[in-house]
């Protein structure tokens, strides 16, 4: 008997108990779909993570003071400047302030910095001018306006030249910055520059405890933060007291917490799918016993025990298979759903379908062998005796 | 003379049940010829079931020879007798033993699914094989859209589909009223005149006598002639 014949009489079975059949395959389609909807979701986010830290520029090394008691200080910004490899600093002092203009306000992020910040961040100015050395020396009370809250305190109206109070203080806006996008709370779009020193004074502190810097280009990343560790390890003994990452460190952090996220609910997903075997085995069991005659009269009739094996092995390959293909088709579904309804990011990946699929496939195999070798096994007499 | 079709010599069969063991065969001789119309009559429980699975190669023998169309039974493996079975032998049973889900020509064509005949051929062939049983008209139909007497006819048309050399037929009439038994009964002789060898086993001595001859079996034991 060739295996199309086969085939076609697996289908006309699965046909004929459309409830029992879909029910066996619900285990794989749960199993199946949610690995596809799972990674999908897990590999999205943990592809908007990385986009959002390559936004900020991969030269880019986030100095961080934790010493509160030595006070770091713009004399040694300037030393850090002078690193071989450094291209440029950029102090940042950040706090959450409410802007308001008239009746409308917003509580947003504030960051006080210099004036290369905007190089180091890579932020392009829509209208007016970004935060400048004037401003800074002569703490300037002016503020620099992120996009999104551009347009939430003025709507469709230039800002520029016009007050906006920041905590109750008199500020004039003198830039619009163009939206970049990016999450986590590193979005600009959402955010107030001041010059640092005025800053300072806003938040009542007189020291830096974090700066930017920029490397050359993306080689010299590795000579920059060696130059900076050996500046700042003049300042503080204790090498604690002070961290320099770079994006790269950032980046990879990220990427491992989403990876083992993302392994953990491949494995919880794999388990559905070796519990949707087991379904498959158990209703394959009953199909034998309740098909006794039948394999009987086929016996009489010439097949063989390969026949019969293969036919229920058939079967229940049809069934994962099935099975399978609707869960591809749910759990694309369901990740489309999930990225409508949260906006989050969804990746597919066309190698892990493949592997969904195949699994479900050798699934149904693996739990068929022992359904089909025992109908094969079953004698052509007591097959045909029982009713 | 005629070349014989089955032997078989010293055939037993011993079941277990519990500690007492019976002899469902004892030493049974059996000779039947091609061309042949025999039929095997006895009462329930005296060993022809056994002895008509023994011919269908649906069992072993515990001891004896069994030679079927010149191939050694006994001597055959499991594979190997699907592939008699499949080839030198069609079935009928008393509840026909149609497969349910398939329709009336689909059952036909069994056999010859199983030998691997192609798609266009097998259904040609099973549409002849129910034209001979007078039910072409009836091939879309499931078993259970026909009459018990049609059912029989298709299950004769599968019997026959494979071409085998010897027709086995257990209680083919049990199941059916007297009219239609007659049906069946007319069928099969006219099969035997066609020159297929054919084996009847039944209870019924009405139905036994219309064969060309008759073997009494009781307790295991076989005998020429009606003794019942």
């Amino acid at each position: 008997m060739n295996l199309f014949t086969s085939l076609k009489m697996a289908i006309r079975n699965i046909q004929g108990n459309k409830m029992r059949s879909f029910l066996t395959m619900l285990g794989i389609i749960i199993g199946v779909a949610s690995v596809i909807a799972l990674l999908a979701i897990g590999q999205g986010s943990s592809k908007s993570v990385s986009d959002s830290v390559t936004s900020l520029g991969t030269n880019l090394i986030t100095v961080t003071i934790t010493n509160t008691d030595t006070h770091f200080t713009m004399d040694n910004m300037k030393e850090v400047k002078q690193t071989t490899g450094v291209k440029s600093v950029a102090p940042v002092l950040s706090g959450r302030s409410t802007v308001r203009n008239g009746s409308t306000s917003s509580q947003v992020s504030v960051t006080g910095t210099t004036s290369s910040y905007q190089s180091i961040r890579q932020l392009t100015v829509k209208e007016g001018r970004f935060v400048s050395a004037l401003d800074q020396k002569f703490r300037q009370k002016v503020i620099v306006l992120g996009s999104d809250l551009a347009t939430t305190l003025f709507e469709n109206q230039s800002p520029i030249n016009k007050k906006v109070l920041v905590d109750g203080e008199s500020y004039t806006v003198v830039g619009v910055l163009n939206s970049k996008g990016g999450s986590m709370g590193q979005s600009s779009d959402d955010a107030a520059f001041l010059p640092f020193s005025t800053a300072q004074r806003l938040m009542k502190t007189t020291y830096i405890t974090q700066f930017y810097a920029q490397a050359e280009n993306q080689n010299s990343v590795t000579w920059a933060m060696a130059g900076i560790s050996r500046v700042m390890s003049e300042t503080y003994s204790d090498s604690d007291d002070y961290s320099v990452v770079n994006q790269q460190d950032v980046m990879e952090a990220m990427s491992s917490v989403t990876s083992t996220m993302t392994m953990l609910l491949a494995g919880i997903a794999g388990i559905s799918l070796l519990v949707g075997g087991i379904g498959i085995m158990n209703i394959m069991l009953v199909s034998v016993t309740e098909r006794t005659r039948e394999i009987g009269i086929r016996k009489a009739n010439g097949a063989r025990r390969r026949d019969i094996m293969l036919q229920f092995l058939i079967e229940a390959a049809v069934l994962s298979m099935l099975g399978g293909l609707c869960g591809v088709g749910i759990g694309i579904l369901a990740s489309k759903i999930y990225a409508l309804a949260t906006g989050g990011t969804v990746v597919y990946s066309l190698s892990i379908m493949a592997a969904a699929f195949l699994f479900s496939a050798i699934v149904g195999m693996v739990f068929g062998v022992f359904p089909a070798y025992k109908a094969s096994k079953l004698n052509p007499i007591d097959a045909l005796r029982t009713e | 003379m005629t070349e014989a079709m089955i032997t078989m010599s010293k055939i037993e069969k011993t079941y277990k049940l519990g500690d007492t063991s019976v002899h469902a065969l004892d030493h049974i001789d059996l000779s039947i010829e091609k061309g042949d119309f025999v039929s095997i009559v006895g009462p329930s429980g005296s060993g022809k079931s056994t002895l008509m699975n023994m011919m269908g190669c649906l069992d072993k023998p515990d001891a004896g020879k069994y030679i079927l169309g010149g191939s050694h039974i006994d001597l055959l493996k499991d594979r190997d007798l699907a592939e008699i079975r499949n080839r030198k032998i069609g079935f009928i049973f008393q509840n026909f033993n149609l497969l349910g889900k398939l329709t009336a020509v689909e059952n036909v064509e069994l056999p010859m699914l199983y030998r691997g005949v192609k798609t266009k051929e097998r259904r040609a062939y099973a549409l002849a094989c129910l034209r001979s049983v007078g039910l072409e008209e009836r091939a879309a139909h499931l078993p259970n859209q026909l009459s018990g007497g049609q059912q029989q006819r298709v299950a004769i048309a599968r019997a026959l589909a494979g071409d085998p050399q010897i027709l086995l037929a257990d209680e083919p009439t049990g199941a059916l009223d007297s009219k239609t038994s007659k049906e069946i009964m007319n069928l099969l002789t006219k099969l035997n005149d066609n020159g297929r060898t054919i084996v009847l086993i039944t209870h019924d001595l009405t139905v036994a006598r219309q064969a060309k001859r008759t073997v009494s079996i009781r307790d295991g034991k076989l005998q020429e002639g009606e003794h019942i």
